[in-house]
């Protein structure tokens, strides 16, 4: 195990696209087994954090820290197999699998490798378990046959979920999990979240206030590409910049 | 990519096969003195329905559309032609792994500069690869140039000193062919349903995900796009076999253009697709070629109306019809 | 070298990459803007040349003989993209590519109906029939210097309508972004019909012209198109001035190939693409 006080962590992160810089010196530490929600209004730079998080993107300038080892620039692939899983904004499945099958190739992504070429994939009997107990997990026990294409958009947003836990990570960083959903679908979600916050240690991208209050234990507010505040959500909540730049101002606010 | 087969759609291919494979025993009533010409057109067909398929991993399956796939085709010919002594028999046990081994470094090198490129990028790069391997062979004194070379002697198939099988039999050499293309589309089969096949298949839907989850999509595209140029290696070993000749035009974009016909008119990531398109478009041509002198044209019509009429290929029409049934009662 | 008869192979390949850039435009438009992959743009270079050969021998004139494919050759192309191309703009890009790969079919065999399966050459016009002095055993045609003139001519009137006509932002909107071009309220289905057309016409016009410098003979445009993909690939799908950078250093390198690797001078131009395509994989201006 670690002996830093974080699991995961950034230093002075730093992202520029040619002139326009997206994340301007960012220092966040992510604490084991707690739900860390990141919020901001648009255009912040939260996505691109998480893209730097989880090498979708190289980092400009700065630090990531993995257990502390620095992972900067590992490419997307390599990143995920430490243990680091993510879910996207905009829903990012296999439409033509079955949900089954979106979940086993993630969870086959946890075979040493995966240029096996004789052996049907349905005879690896780990990897299947590891599949169906993570559509369980996320809810879709019963749905392991459909076609994800043809299911309906929150269930979708589960398939979402459901793949990253089938990697079996260690911390999960969730882009935006309720975008675009209903109340009723938001609900259950957030039920799903709260439920996954006391297993995981959770990374939450999310517009949701509400949300966001029912599930973090630490808050992190962006601005501008840079961090405003981070801390207890309490304090974060209560405090004045904060107010004034993001939760104050109901208009603002999104 | 598709997984399942319909039962009813399994059974007609499987009647087809069984047709196409008891020609020897029909075709002579039905056709007589042009019996002999016709098998051995088939046999060349079913070596361009392998080719198609091995085509199909790349374009139906990993979302690789290559247009220089025909140069691992003439290749495969060539390295038979220029490992054949001029007027003895090659031993097919050696020339054959050595040819495909060939070709599979071939297709490592040409696959490795090439999948850094996407969409219409890598179409052009495979183009401009397999235009270099067509002007390779027509500009260098290998192997015949422009005008091709011959191979005299066809390769002996031996085992403890009794010949297994003579491919200059035309009999024998359309049931070697059949074999090789169901032993393709069985491998083939195999390869998709096994864990990298189902990488490569998720490649083809949403590479990035793919990457997402922990593969390195470049890893697999390198692997398939080697078998695939592999396994048209050993299709144009077999044509030129079949034909005694190899030349340039084998390697060139025509040839891969055609294919790509094949692959598209048959029904892109389904396997058998590709095969129905090699059969479809030979036999069209064939029979157009006898009606009329201007064969060309009803072939263009009967492409674009395929295109506008059959969205997603023969296979398509194949698998709406036998799934409608299969839903039925 | 020889300065004079470096020069020559200069202005050769100058004169070669100016008239590639005529059908590599419309090319890399036609896929920028409507995303579509046209096999069949080669064929209306090919129809550009067959309608100036059988049009000089009708009407005496190339001049005239060009004038008249020029129309001719819009027109057959406003007419495929009006009855064929729209119908698949909604479809896979390889749907697209069969559909041209099967123009291409029926555009080959209707030229063998027509006009046979001979190969054809078109005296230079009279007047142009003449050459530049160079030294004493060298010289250079004054109808080699007009076509790169008259090429030259015309990339500077498409530089001036694509940077300052109001059809030239549709034109640049589209390429940049197919998906704006709605977005901005632009006739689509007339900037579309137009750009085919258009693209159609400048093909033709550089088959018209090239005919006293080269043969008409069948399959001529499948060379055409292909050396024009690989003009278009290395400029960059969609950029104008990609395909004009693109096309001078195919016409450049070809040239050069031929005087310096005989042996392999068809293999400098794939060379050069899949070197361009290795440094920069999605060409020098996309």
């Amino acid at each position: 195990m670690s002996h830093s006080e974080f699991i995961l962590e950034t230093r002075a992160l730093t992202k520029a696209f040619g002139g326009l810089v997206a994340n301007s010196s960012v220092s966040i530490g992510f604490r084991e087994h707690q739900a860390h929600a990141i919020i901001g209004p648009n255009g912040a730079g939260k996505s691109t954090f998480v893209n730097l998080l989880t090498g979708h993107l190289p980092p400009s300038a700065g630090e990531v820290l993995f257990k502390g080892a620095s992972i900067g620039g590992l490419p997307a692939h390599k990143v995920t197999r430490l243990g680091i899983g993510r879910s996207y904004q905009k829903t990012n499945i296999f439409p033509s699998f079955t949900c089954f099958e979106n979940c086993r190739l993630a969870a086959q992504s946890r075979l040493a490798t995966s240029m096996r070429f004789l052996r049907p994939a349905s005879s690896y009997k780990a990897v299947s378990e590891q599949a169906e107990a993570a559509l369980a997990s996320a809810g879709l026990a019963g749905r392991s046959g459909r076609v994800a294409g043809t299911m309906s958009y929150g269930e979708q947003r589960q398939l979402e979920i459901a793949m990253v836990l089938a990697t079996a990570p260690e911390v999960l960083v969730l882009d935006e999990p309720l975008a675009g959903m209903g109340r009723e679908e938001s609900e259950h979600m957030v039920t799903l979240l709260r439920d996954l916050a006391r297993r995981y240690t959770l990374i939450l991208i999310e517009h949701d206030m509400d949300a966001v209050f029912a599930i973090a234990d630490v808050l992190s507010v962006m601005v501008n590409g840079t961090l405003l505040e981070s801390g207890p959500v309490e304090r974060v909540r209560a405090s004045k910049a904060v107010q004034d730049a993001y939760l104050g101002d109901g208009a603002e606010a999104y | 990519m598709i997984t399942h087969i319909p039962k009813r759609l399994a059974i007609l291919l499987l009647v087809l096969l069984v047709v196409l494979a008891l020609f020897p025993l029909w075709g002579k009533l039905v056709f007589a003195a042009k019996f002999t010409f016709l098998m051995q057109k088939l046999t060349g067909i079913m070596i361009l329905a392998i080719l198609a398929m091995s085509l199909d991993l790349l374009v139906g399956v990993a979302g690789l559309v290559s247009l220089g796939h025909a140069a691992f085709f003439g290749l495969g010919g060539y390295m038979l032609a220029l490992m054949s002594p001029q007027y003895d028999a090659a031993n097919l046990w050696l020339v054959l792994p050595a040819g495909l081994a060939g070709v599979a470094a071939a297709a490592l090198v040409v696959g490795f500069l090439s999948i850094r490129t996407s969409g219409i990028y890598f179409i052009m790069v495979t183009l401009a690869f397999g235009q270099m391997g067509f002007y390779f062979f027509n500009d260098s004194k290998l192997a015949g140039g422009s005008d091709g070379a011959y191979i005299y002697v066809k390769p002996t198939v031996e085992a403890f000193g009794t010949t297994l099988v003579n491919l200059d039999d035309k009999l024998s050499f359309f049931y070697v062919t059949l074999g090789v293309l169901v032993g393709v589309y069985a491998l083939l089969r195999v390869l998709l349903a096994s864990p990298f096949g189902r990488v490569i298949s998720a490649i083809g839907v949403n590479e990035y995900r793919v990457q997402g989850l922990g593969f390195n999509p470049m890893a697999y595209k390198l692997v398939a796009f080697t078998i695939a140029g592999t396994i048209a290696g050993l299709a144009g070993f077999l044509a030129a076999t079949q034909y005694g000749f190899v030349n340039p035009a084998m390697l060139g974009w025509h040839q891969s253009g055609h294919v790509l016909v094949m692959v598209i008119l048959g029904g892109m990531g389904t396997l058998f697709g590709p095969v129905l398109g090699a059969f479809v478009l030979e036999l069209a041509h064939f029979a157009f070629e006898s009606l009329t002198e201007h064969w060309l044209l009803p072939m263009g019509v009967m492409v674009i109306a395929i295109v506008l009429l059959l969205p997603k290929g023969l296979a398509g029409l194949l698998l709406k019809w036998t799934d409608r049934k299969e839903d039925g009662p | 070298m020889d300065f004079w008869f470096f020069l020559i192979q200069l202005l050769n390949g100058v004169q070669y990459g100016l008239l590639l850039f005529l059908v590599a435009s419309g090319l890399t438009l036609i896929f920028g803007i409507m995303g579509i992959i046209n096999l069949a743009h080669g064929a209306f270079y090919m129809l550009g040349a067959y309608l100036a050969w059988w049009l000089a021998g009708v009407t005496g004139s190339l001049v005239a003989a060009v004038l008249l494919s020029l129309p001719i050759a819009a027109l057959v192309g406003y007419v495929i993209e009006a009855v064929l191309v729209r119908t698949l703009y909604k479809r896979d890009h390889l749907d697209q590519v069969l559909l041209t790969y099967g123009l291409i079919l029926i555009f080959n065999e209707a030229q063998r109906i027509f006009w046979g399966n001979d190969v054809h050459g078109v005296a230079v016009p009279q007047a142009l029939a003449w050459s530049f002095k160079l030294t004493e055993t060298l010289s250079y045609p004054a109808y080699r210097v007009v076509l790169s003139v008259v090429c030259g001519a015309l990339a500077l009137v498409m530089y001036f309508v694509i940077a300052k006509t109001r059809f030239g932002m549709w034109v640049r909107a589209g390429a940049s972004n197919r998906e704006m071009v709605a977005a901005l309220g632009i006739n689509v289905k007339l900037l579309f019909g137009l750009v085919f057309a258009i693209g159609a016409a400048l093909a033709g016009l550089a088959g018209a012209i090239s005919t006293p410098i080269t043969s008409v003979a069948p399959g001529m445009g499948d060379t055409v198109l292909i050396i024009c993909f690989v003009v278009v690939v290395i400029g960059g799908v969609g950029s104008v001035k990609g395909a004009f950078l693109g096309a001078l250093l195919i016409g450049l390198a070809d040239t050069f190939g031929k005087v310096f690797v005989p042996d392999f001078a068809s293999f400098t131009v794939y060379g050069v693409m899949a070197a361009v395509l290795l440094w920069k994989p999605r060409g020098l201006f996309a």
